[in-house]
């Protein structure tokens, strides 16, 4: 009875202003958007739109000025399991292999130890990364350390996937990789997923919706359905439909890139 | 293919070592046929033959006893008290605001120039040198691990919370294992800052010890067992740094080597 239509995650009315030394900075400016259970969100603008911001208020690493963020009608304070994040550096504790930093989160909810390492190795599995439980974060390249670290985030099994453009730090290809494995991933073992990006083509080939962001004081400038049905693939990106969305939100974000030089 | 390379690598660094102290040992031995330098520098055939006179003084044992009691005790006592003291300072700014300045100040002046200041206050013998020890490696230390604090990546705290750590967890699983790489550091430079202080500290009326035994050797211009000496602080150095480097090898395997 988990209704595709039901709002998991209410943003109300979020303001949030910084206190600078050279006065006050408003990084939101009043945003609301109401995520369905188990959507796939992205969201793209220029850098300085408080994306950032905002999914670190969702997490609750920050707090907002004013407004709220609402989880299933409960209005959020502070961070909770609930709502995973996935950082673009990592953020990999470097003295723990693949296998203890995946089992973090179980470590933390006093899952007993043999259950949680199944769990781990399950998850690891998942991500393709079986045989590297025992190596430590600095023997992997970029791309596997954000599969742990995406392998982490479902291991604490949270309802909603906060991802800070996980893949900002990656190249081309691997980058394409992991987009394709976190669709995956996601179809598997659904999850409602925040997904923040620069990059209009990763935002298009993920996400049922693109929010897309106005420069600061950051707003919601359009909302862009990607009416492109799952599974997609690579071979998605020459769909007619794809570059017809692709095109229309990369106008949008770059008028708001001009605003930004202004 | 990639192995011999390497195996080739290792021989060839300890023919350096060999190398480097062979050339030591040349000039060691031109300025030991110096008329002037020869006094301060007797070769090895005077040095070596100069541990047995110092055995049978009965002092030589009792001196690296007097000595690493010294080191061990006030190392032992800056350790235990900088640890607590950087992470007070990492964590209430104003204990920091307060107590930095102050080590910053005393930390740059020589040792021996409060040592009399310790004599005055405890009276002489190895009370005063072991305060002095642990007033530097405390200084040292302290400063050290609390960069290694502040400098924690807040991105790993960040994760640690998100991922259900409460703040008890985020300091003994996050802080303290992200803190080992720089206790280390601070234990290595403890430890070097022990070992020079140990001259101030035994000019505190010490009754032996290595330092206060070069004092009195050089008073009496007895040169061969005053180098003798002297070599033994710079080999007790270097097996103390080898020391640390096996524990860091432990213990920080996990860390990225830039």
């Amino acid at each position: 009875m988990a209704g595709e239509n039901l709002t998991k995650l209410k943003i109300d009315n979020v303001y949030k202003e910084y206190q600078g030394r050279n006065g006050k900075t408003i990084a939101l400016n009043g945003v609301s958007l109401d995520i369905k259970e188990n959507e796939f969100i992205c969201v793209v603008g220029p850098s300085g739109c408080g994306k950032s911001t905002l999914l670190n208020i969702i997490a609750g690493l920050l707090e907002p000025t004013s407004g709220t963020v609402t989880l299933d009608g409960k209005v959020i304070e502070g961070t909770g399991v609930e709502r995973g994040v996935v950082f673009q550096q990592y953020a990999l504790f470097p003295w723990r292999t693949v296998l203890k930093n995946v089992m973090f989160p179980l470590e933390m909810k006093k899952v007993p130890k043999a259950e949680a390492e199944a769990i781990a190795r399950k998850y690891i599995k998942s991500v393709g990364l079986e045989g590297f439980e025992k190596s430590y974060p600095k023997e992997l390249s970029g791309g596997m350390k954000q599969r742990v670290a995406i392998a982490r985030a479902y291991a604490a099994d949270p309802e909603v996937l906060l991802l800070d453009e996980p893949f900002g730090a990656l190249d081309a290809q691997t980058r394409v990789q992991l987009q394709s494995e976190l669709l995956e991933t996601w179809e598997k073992e659904k999850k409602t997923c925040f997904f923040i990006t620069h990059d209009v083509d990763e935002a298009v080939i993920l996400a049922q919706r693109v929010i897309i962001m106005s420069a600061r004081p950051g707003r919601i400038k359009k909302i862009v359905d990607i009416d492109i049905p799952y599974p997609r693939t690579q071979a998605t990106k020459t769909d007619p439909r794809f570059l017809e969305l692709k095109s229309e939100i990369w106008n949008q974000v770059y008028q708001e890139f001009l605003e930004v030089r202004k | 293919m990639n192995k011999t390379t390497k195996k080739k690598r290792v021989i060839s660094d300890k023919l350096w070592l060999l190398i480097s102290l062979c050339a030591a040992l040349l000039l060691w031995y031109f300025l030991s046929l110096g008329k002037t330098t020869g006094r301060s520098f007797p070769f090895l055939d005077k040095v070596i033959p100069a541990i047995q006179t110092m055995i049978d003084r009965g002092a030589f044992w009792k001196d690296i006893k007097s000595s690493l009691l010294c080191v061990a005790a006030g190392f032992g006592l800056g350790f235990i008290t900088s640890l607590p003291v950087a992470f007070l300072m990492a964590w209430y700014t104003p204990i920091q605001k307060i107590i930095m300045p102050w080590i910053n100040f005393i930390r740059n002046i020589p040792a021996l120039g409060y040592a009399p200041l310790m004599v005055i206050i405890f009276g002489v013998g190895q009370k005063p040198a072991i305060i002095l020890i642990w007033i530097c490696t405390f200084m040292t230390m302290s400063i050290t691990i609390y960069q290694g604090i502040v400098n924690i990546d807040a991105t790993l705290i960040k994760a640690a919370r998100v991922l259900g750590a409460n703040d008890l967890a985020i300091f003994f699983k996050v802080i303290c294992p992200a803190t080992v790489p720089y206790i280390i550091t601070a234990v290595r430079l403890g430890l070097s800052a022990g070992l020079t202080t140990l001259l101030a500290a035994e000019s505190t009326g010490a009754q032996a010890g290595i330092g206060m035994r070069i004092r009195s050797l050089a008073n009496s211009f007895d040169s061969p067992p005053m180098l003798m000496y002297i070599i033994l602080l710079g080999i007790i150095g270097l097996i103390l740094v080898k020391i640390v480097d096996i524990i860091e090898r432990k213990l920080t395997a996990w860390q990225e080597k830039i």
